[in-house]
């Protein structure tokens, strides 16, 4: 339903802050009264409002956990693969 | 590039992808049954559509797009209420660019009007919106206001920051959790499970989602809007069915939360109170419509212009099934009008004349099977 | 359905536009018998070996990051004289003026248009010049004709392909000419100048701003001619490389697969689409061209048109297929989808 696109606030002044969404794109009138952000954190734009922080450390911990979860089982599973061929 | 703009491709990573649909594959066949899982979200479709999502699902698993589009599920009156405003009174209208190609009930968008001599301004943000209020003081501007929770607190925000004196807003904003209830509570519901709306979740918090979960437990999982965040979320739902144990779970742990932001609901619902509201292709919701509190009539475009909140929808066109289609109760190929007079080209229904109708994503799905079938 | 006016879609590229032409426009002025006649719906026309073109450009704003309407106007019409194997050779200029325009602003546009032209080895030979009332059109509306001859390198090109064992359906490039197994060759980057016009409106900043593409593809062709084994060939302007793809599939029946991850992009484009809500196949181009091309000769056609400047960052994205009856893309993840025509001009969407 929403589109949002996270970006990293590289300023703030007042209500406003300059957000840089990467590839050289940065807005500089994003309001960002709605969150409690400081300059660096990485929010979440809809419609030219930041609408949340997003938690970096979860963003990471969430593809250990898929890592985890998906490749070291999948590995073993393209070995057993490996195997039912050989025989 | 930014270092968490680094991680965030690591969600697109085509490896994992075909990890991720392995082990789908693997639970799914060990359910056997059809399953039906529902998100509720525009984006999530957008997600699903792009990466060609659907394709790498096996057989036995659909995703079916509910009501979750702000565009789709807006009521066909208010559009032609704008559509009068704006050719009759010579107003302004204000909106975003989706809106614009939505149809009303006379079959026009407002860019069909705009043919006719409506004077439409598509904004990218309500921000922007006011700014070309204020440098324009002597025409009349009307913000067609559109969008969920994700949107109607930065109107709201603004509101109270004060809007230039030729400016008002026409809500037709929408709060998810009841039309996600909706459908939850359903008695003949067909769905097995729901992929929660991550950015409209990230405002509300999961909480409100709780209640409708305790009246008819399904597997819910909030979703974020990468490719991997998508399959893993329906992975999760998979997960959740193959053990029968089913739980309000959280994929999109980096934004979406348990309380979401109390400050972007407090700040709506300082300017809005929630009423019933109409979904087209539905019905009425209780509690689902941002309505304007009184305090604030000044800028309400209903009371300036005296538009009642829509109560009915014109019906569907003769025999077609797309509200059904919709919450999971027939599929497309039920429709008498599938693929014979409803088409891709020759759309009838809005499931069809959507690009996330679920008609219209059936009938590319034919052409991508005719690889296979032919096999 | 809507009522019977012209819409903005109208003018768009998409499917509303192939609409309008097929049903108001060609119903009426069909017929001719010429070499290419007006229901091929190609970038061009010839008669008697005579190859005619003309478009009308109108821009917002008028000079945009990269360009601006002279280089556009001039660039544009020679491209589409190129793209059915004419070459350029004069052109013709109309321009409409609105009253109150600075002087400046139409000496600028019109050196620009000078300095494409001699880029392009054409001269504009004859014009028109009209003023209209101030507000009734946005700065200029320029109108360019283009005339040229058979490319002196296009039998060789076909020749190329008969050597192959390719047989042709026209002696001119059309599109009808594709067949299943044809590779196709994207010139560049997508969607430069739509995202260089978008960012001038939207208010979004760049730090190394996006520049428009426009450019005359004059060289490119000239050696992908020389390599030989082009088949069809048309430049993704208006709707870009969706509309071009399906209007190939359309005309002919056949299927197109294309895989995302050949498709050349900047990352300040991929990123203003994702933050806007735009698809880069539905972004227009004006300096890029899709080659249809034997497959055998698809190689060496790639080679050549590297070797020139437009050319530098072409990729084979994908071929010509009997297994689809519609444009279908392979994900960066590795699903596929089928790709629809553009219905409208792109516009930023938040849901």
């Amino acid at each position: 339903m929403c589109l949002g696109y996270p970006g990293k606030i590289v300023e703030i002044r007042g209500e406003f802050a300059k957000v840089d969404f990467g590839g050289g794109v940065v807005k500089d009138n994003v309001l960002i009264s709605l969150v409690d952000a400081k300059v660096g954190d990485y929010v979440i734009v809809h419609a030219g409002y930041a609408i949340q922080v997003l938690d970096e450390e979860e963003a990471e911990r969430t593809l250990e956990l898929w890592r985890e979860l998906f490749e070291l089982e999948g590995l073993r599973y393209e070995r057993a693969q490996e195997g039912a061929r050989e025989v | 590039m930014s270092e968490l703009k680094k991680v965030l491709e690591r969600y697109r990573d085509p490896r994992l992808a075909r990890r991720i649909a392995e082990k789908i594959r693997e639970l799914a066949s060990k359910i056997g049954e059809k399953i039906l899982i529902m998100h509720v979200c525009g984006t999530h479709e957008w997600t699903i559509t792009h990466y060609g999502i659907r394709h790498v699902l096996p057989e036995n698993v659909e995703v079916r797009a509910g009501p979750g589009c702000p565009v789709c599920v807006l009521p066909a009156a208010d559009i032609d209420s704008m559509i009068r405003l704006g050719l009759e009174e010579r107003i302004s209208i204000l909106t975003f660019g989706d809106v614009s190609r939505a149809r009303g009930g006379r079959g026009l968008s407002l860019e069909d009007a705009r043919g006719l001599g409506l004077d439409l301004r598509i904004v990218y943000s309500f921000q922007d919106a006011v700014e070309i209020a204020s440098r324009e003081p002597e025409r009349r501007f009307v913000f067609f206001g559109v969008g969920f929770d994700t949107t109607c607190p930065s109107v709201a925000h603004a509101v109270l920051r004060g809007l230039p004196s030729n400016m008002v807003v026409l809500s037709s904003h929408r709060y998810v959790p009841p039309a996600v209830g909706w459908v939850m509570c359903r008695e003949d519901l067909e769905v097995d499970g729901f992929i929660a709306p991550g950015h409209s979740g990230t405002v509300t918090g999961m909480r409100p989602y709780r209640e409708y979960f305790e009246r008819n437990p399904r597997p819910i999982v909030f979703s974020g809007f990468e490719p991997l965040d998508v399959l893993v979320s329906i992975y999760m739902v998979l997960r959740q069915l193959s053990t029968a144990r089913y739980s309000i779970e959280n994929e999109y742990t980096r934004s979406v939360t348990w309380e979401g932001n109390a400050r972007a609901m407090a700040t709506a619902l300082e300017v809005f109170e929630l009423k019933e509201g109409l979904w087209r292709g539905i019905g009425l919701i209780e509690g689902s419509a941002f309505d304007f509190r009184e305090k604030y009539s000044r800028v309400d475009a209903r009371a300036v212009y005296g538009i009642e909140q829509p109560r009915s929808d014109p019906g569907m066109p003769g025999g077609c099934r797309c509200a059904e289609v919709i919450i999971g109760k027939a599929t497309p190929t039920e429709c008498p009008l599938y693929m014979r007079v409803c088409t891709p080209r020759t759309p009838v229904g809005p499931c069809m004349v959507s690009v996330e109708g679920t008609c219209k994503i059936w009938a590319d799905h034919r052409i991508l099977r005719r690889e296979v079938e032919r096999a | 359905m809507s009522s019977r006016v012209i819409r903005m879609e109208h003018g768009a590229g998409g499917a509303a536009m192939h609409e309008l032409i097929r049903e108001v426009v060609v119903k009426r002025l069909g017929g001719s018998g010429a070499d290419i006649p007006l229901e091929e719906l190609d970038d061009a026309g010839a008669y008697n070996g005579v190859v005619i073109s003309t478009d009308s450009y109108t821009v917002k704003p008028i000079i945009f990051p990269g360009g601006d309407i002279g280089r556009l106007a001039v660039a544009g019409t020679v491209n589409d004289v190129l793209m059915v194997g004419g070459e350029p050779k004069a052109l013709a200029l109309a321009m409409v003026l609105e009253e109150g325009l600075p002087l400046e602003v139409l000496e600028r546009i019109l050196e620009s248009a000078s300095s494409t032209a001699r880029e392009a080895g054409v001269w504009v030979i004859t014009g028109d010049t009209k003023v209209v009332e101030r507000g009734a059109l946005d700065g200029v509306v320029l109108t360019t004709t283009g005339i040229g001859f058979r490319h002196r390198l296009l039998d060789h090109n076909f020749e190329v392909l008969a050597r192959v064992g390719r047989e042709m359906r026209s002696r001119w490039l059309l599109d009808r000419n594709i067949r299943p197994g044809d590779k196709l060759i994207l010139t560049g980057h997508v969607g430069d100048h739509a995202i260089a016009l978008l960012s001038a409106r939207e208010g979004l900043k760049f730090e190394a701003p996006v520049k428009s593409d426009v450019a005359p593809l004059t060289r490119l062709v000239e050696k992908a001619f020389e390599a030989g084994g082009v088949v069809a060939m048309q430049d993704p302007t208006r709707g870009g490389l969706a509309s071009l793809l399906n209007e190939w599939s359309e005309k002919t029946g056949l299927g197109i697969i294309i895989e995302e991850e050949e498709i050349p992009i900047r990352d300040e484009v991929r990123s203003a689409c994702e933050y806007l809500g735009l698809d880069p196949l539905e972004l227009g181009n004006e300096g890029k061209a899709v080659l249809a091309v034997a497959p055998q000769l698809a190689e060496a056609v790639l080679q050549a048109v590297r070797e020139t400047p437009e050319g530098r960052h072409a990729e084979i994205i994908g071929e010509v297929t009997d297994r689809y009856e519609a444009v279908v893309m392979r994900t960066a993840i590795g699903g596929l989808r089928v790709v629809p025509p553009p219905i409208g001009d792109p516009v930023p969407r938040i849901c």
